[in-house]
């Protein structure tokens, strides 16, 4: 088969990782993991490049891609909102986050703004139900959340 | 080194999350700036379990429990506490608003609890060996290496009674000895921490404070059956516990605890992590297996179960992260003492996360049998806001819910299961009369659709059948027959399915049906949600009499659908509502109602 040359750059660490990871049992999710980690989502090329590195091969890097929630395959906005969905949060009001979260930035769950800015998640239990109703940006936890404090987040992530 | 205060910070996720990592840092710098820093050693712990009040700081010896502290606190903790002796009265505990309470043992959250599997969380530094050696840590490990025998170890964990803590309550002993039984060289421990129960951390509090005794019971299990290798198997959105994992992993190398020739005995182990990608299916332990395996995570019909062949087909042990952090206690107290604890077929404690429209939110460990009264009332303080009472969901996605006139229940695996619910991980969301049952069903069944892996047509299809009925009913056009279709479409699925995720999706639904069918009726026949959930059947309109046409619905109703005059009585558009409910919020005077 001809090998489609890729173009895309792995870091040094990273193709370390693959080179250490390559002979292991039951490697293929923890190669992809530190792949997100390095682009924030899984690019095709990426992909294509990993089958190069490992020999896996490419339908079965995306039956596996595709299978698990925490992979992307679409590049996500600089700042990620990620709305808990878990029961606590549900029952507190999280769906009340996700629909001002769609006034204020005009998009919807899983969804973009045009400015490549943020990117909304909804996703399953983060683990702080005590402080339900939750949100995730960059990494911050907001807890025990109204939403008339979305704006001001927004803005010091935008600011960021 | 002595110190004469020991300053304790919660370093669990939720503490963590409102900016326990500042306080402990702006305590360091206050001990260095104020002269104390070798009088004090401040420790970030794991979680104390009390999250409604945190971030928690306690001080020892005072036993001192300051609740809610902000970062900027540290200076008058370290000049007032420390430096003065005097405590910091308003950061005290305040039970029942009138007096501050000091410690530990005055607060009504701990006093029904017992502390066996997070006895460690809220006491030690969970990223120092150290800490956990000097609470006998390993000497368990050390125990079942020189002490003991692989058959009395197996015979000791028969004893205790321990059952499995993930969900179905299988004896643990029965595992471990299927696997010890096997002539196999390969075989495997497997640490199953992919919790997935959406409103249930306690798997994570438990690696986040207190890892090393994951570990250790892992390599006693190593030694018990005769294998090398173990894995956790943890999900990816937990980074702080996977973080402290490895460094526990790393010190326990370092002190000879784990790796070749553990305390100097021919016994070799060692445990790697493998980073669960967000499949709720992988708490299935086969499904988890096939995950552990790099593939997709898809379960396999059992038998043969994994004792027998698990990963790679080798005879793997594979428990949840509680069970294995009993296992320890269980070596170093006896089988006696654990078993004293509990109930008649379920022994030990069982830690909870109760959430919900509860005024304590937390992480709670109690005796199995414990009446489910005494943790919502004495433990968690009562419903949030004097709101009346409505169920209890427990199981999470695969249990059910369960009603006022059943909270003296003593709650352990087979009442629960009576009940038409399961102990499941441990999920306890408390539920008030502003929740529609038929909407939670909904919430659940839309999660099991979501992570259904769709390998085995009763969960793929029938679930899916059983969400549209239910968006259905939750609209107002569902008919009295949907409620037995619900029926037998459940039970197909419940003997049909082929892993636990399908076989107990219909729980939410049957269980809600079976306490609430009232609920379930009033949006059939007379469309009409009580909760005011259902946003389809819920009208609002503005009660003239009550309303002194103060304009401030109309000026946050985000469609313009409110209109009047000034001072006189307003009105919505029907048509132009959208249900969202802020005049409501925004009534001051209750003239916007709700039908």
């Amino acid at each position: 088969m001809a090998v489609r040359e890729v173009d895309i750059d792995f870091s040094q660490d990273l193709l370390d990782y693959i080179e250490v990871w390559k002979e292991k049992p039951g490697n293929l999710i923890m190669m992809l993991h530190r792949i997100q980690e390095e682009f924030g989502y899984i690019p095709r090329e990426a992909a294509i490049k990993l089958t190069h590195l490992t020999g896996v091969p490419l339908a079965k890097v995306y039956g596996v891609v595709t299978f698990y929630h925490f992979f992307k395959l679409e590049k996500p906005g600089k700042h990620k909102i990620q709305v808990c969905m878990g029961t606590a949060c549900y029952l507190k009001g999280g769906e009340d986050l996700i629909q001002e979260l769609e006034n204020l930035l005009g998009i919807g769950v899983n969804q973009t703004t045009e400015d490549e800015e943020f990117s909304v998640e909804a996703v399953r239990c983060v683990g702080c139900c005590g402080l339900a109703p939750v949100i995730v940006v960059d990494g911050e936890v907001y807890g025990k959340l109204k939403k008339d404090q979305l704006p001001e987040i927004l803005a010091k992530h935008r600011g960021e | 080194m002595e110190f004469n205060h020991y300053i304790l910070v919660c370093g669990g996720t939720g503490c963590e999350s409102s900016k326990a990592d500042d306080i402990y840092r702006n305590l360091l710098k206050e001990c260095e700036a104020q002269g104390v820093k070798d009088s004090v050693q401040v420790v970030k712990t794991g979680c104390f379990g009390f999250c409604e009040q945190g971030p928690i700081v306690k001080i020892l010896p005072e036993e001192s429990f300051y609740v809610q502290v902000k970062p900027d606190d540290a200076r008058e903790l370290i000049a007032e506490h420390i430096v003065k002796g005097r405590q910091v009265e308003r950061l005290l505990y305040d039970q029942e608003k009138t007096r501050r309470l000091t410690g530990i043992e005055d607060i009504q959250f701990y006093q029904k609890q017992l502390r066996v599997v997070l006895r460690n969380c809220g006491v030690i530094n969970p990223e120092n060996i150290d800490e956990y050696i000097a609470r006998e840590g390993y000497a368990a490990l050390e125990k079942a290496i020189f002490e003991m025998t692989p058959d009395e170890v197996v015979e000791e964990l028969k004893t205790s009674g321990l059952r499995g803590r993930g969900g179905a309550g299988f004896p643990t002993w029965m595992k471990w000895k299927f696997t010890k039984q096997v002539q196999e060289e390969e075989k495997y421990i497997v640490c199953n921490a992919d919790e997935g129960d959406p409103g249930a951390y306690m798997d994570r509090s438990t690696l986040e404070g207190d890892p090393h005794n994951v570990l250790e019971a892992m390599a006693i299990a190593g030694h018990t059956v005769g294998a090398k290798q173990g894995y956790i198997y943890i999900r990816a959105e937990y980074p702080l516990a996977i973080n402290r994992l490895n460094k526990a992993i790393e010190q326990a190398l370092d002190y000879g605890l784990l790796g070749e020739n553990i305390l100097g005995s021919d016994f070799s182990f060692n445990i790697e992590l493998r980073l669960g990608a967000g499949a709720f299916v992988c708490g299935e332990e086969t499904a988890l297996l096939a995950s552990v395996e790099g593939e997709r995570g898809m379960p396999r019909p059992r038998p043969p179960f994994p004792a027998v062949k698990g990963l790679w087909n080798k005879p793997t042990v594979i428990n949840n992260v509680e069970t294995w952090a009993n296992i320890p206690v269980i070596l170093l107290r006896g089988a006696n003492w654990f078993s004293n604890i509990g109930t008649d077929k379920s022994k030990g404690t069982k830690v909870f996360a109760l959430t919900g429209k509860i005024n304590n939110s937390g992480l709670v460990e109690v005796p199995m049998g414990t009446p489910l009264r005494d943790i919502i009332n004495d433990i968690g303080g009562g419903i949030k806001d004097g709101k009346a009472f409505k169920a209890v969901q427990t199981g999470g996605p695969s249990g059910g819910v369960i009603t006022s006139e059943f909270l003296d229940t003593p709650i352990d695996y087979e009442h629960l299961q009576e009940l038409g619910s399961i102990m499941g991980s441990g999920g306890m969301i408390v539920m008030d009369e502003d929740d529609c049952m038929v909407d939670v069903a909904k919430f659940y069944l839309g999660f099991t659709v979501d992570e259904s892996c769709g390998k085995c047509a009763p969960c793929r299809v029938g679930g899916r059948k059983l969400l549209n009925i239910l968006e259905r009913i939750s609209k107002g056009q569902g008919s009295r027959q949907d409620l037995q279709k619900l029926k037998d479409i459940g039970e197909a699925m419940k003997r049909a399915a082929l892993c636990g995720l399908g076989q107990t999706a219909p729980n939410p639904i049957l269980s809600t049906m079976k306490y609430f069918e009232d609920e379930y009726l009033e949006h059939i026949d007379e469309q009409y949600c009580r909760a005011g959930k259902c946003k389809e059947l819920v009208t609002y309109t503005i009660n003239p009499e009550n309303c002194i046409g103060c304009g401030i619905c109309a000026r946050r109703c985000p469609v313009n659908a409110i209109s009047g005059e000034k001072r006189q009585p307003h009105e919505i558009d029907q048509a132009l509502c959208i249900k969202c409910g802020e005049c409501y919020n925004a009534c001051k005077f209750d003239a916007v109602i709700v039908k």
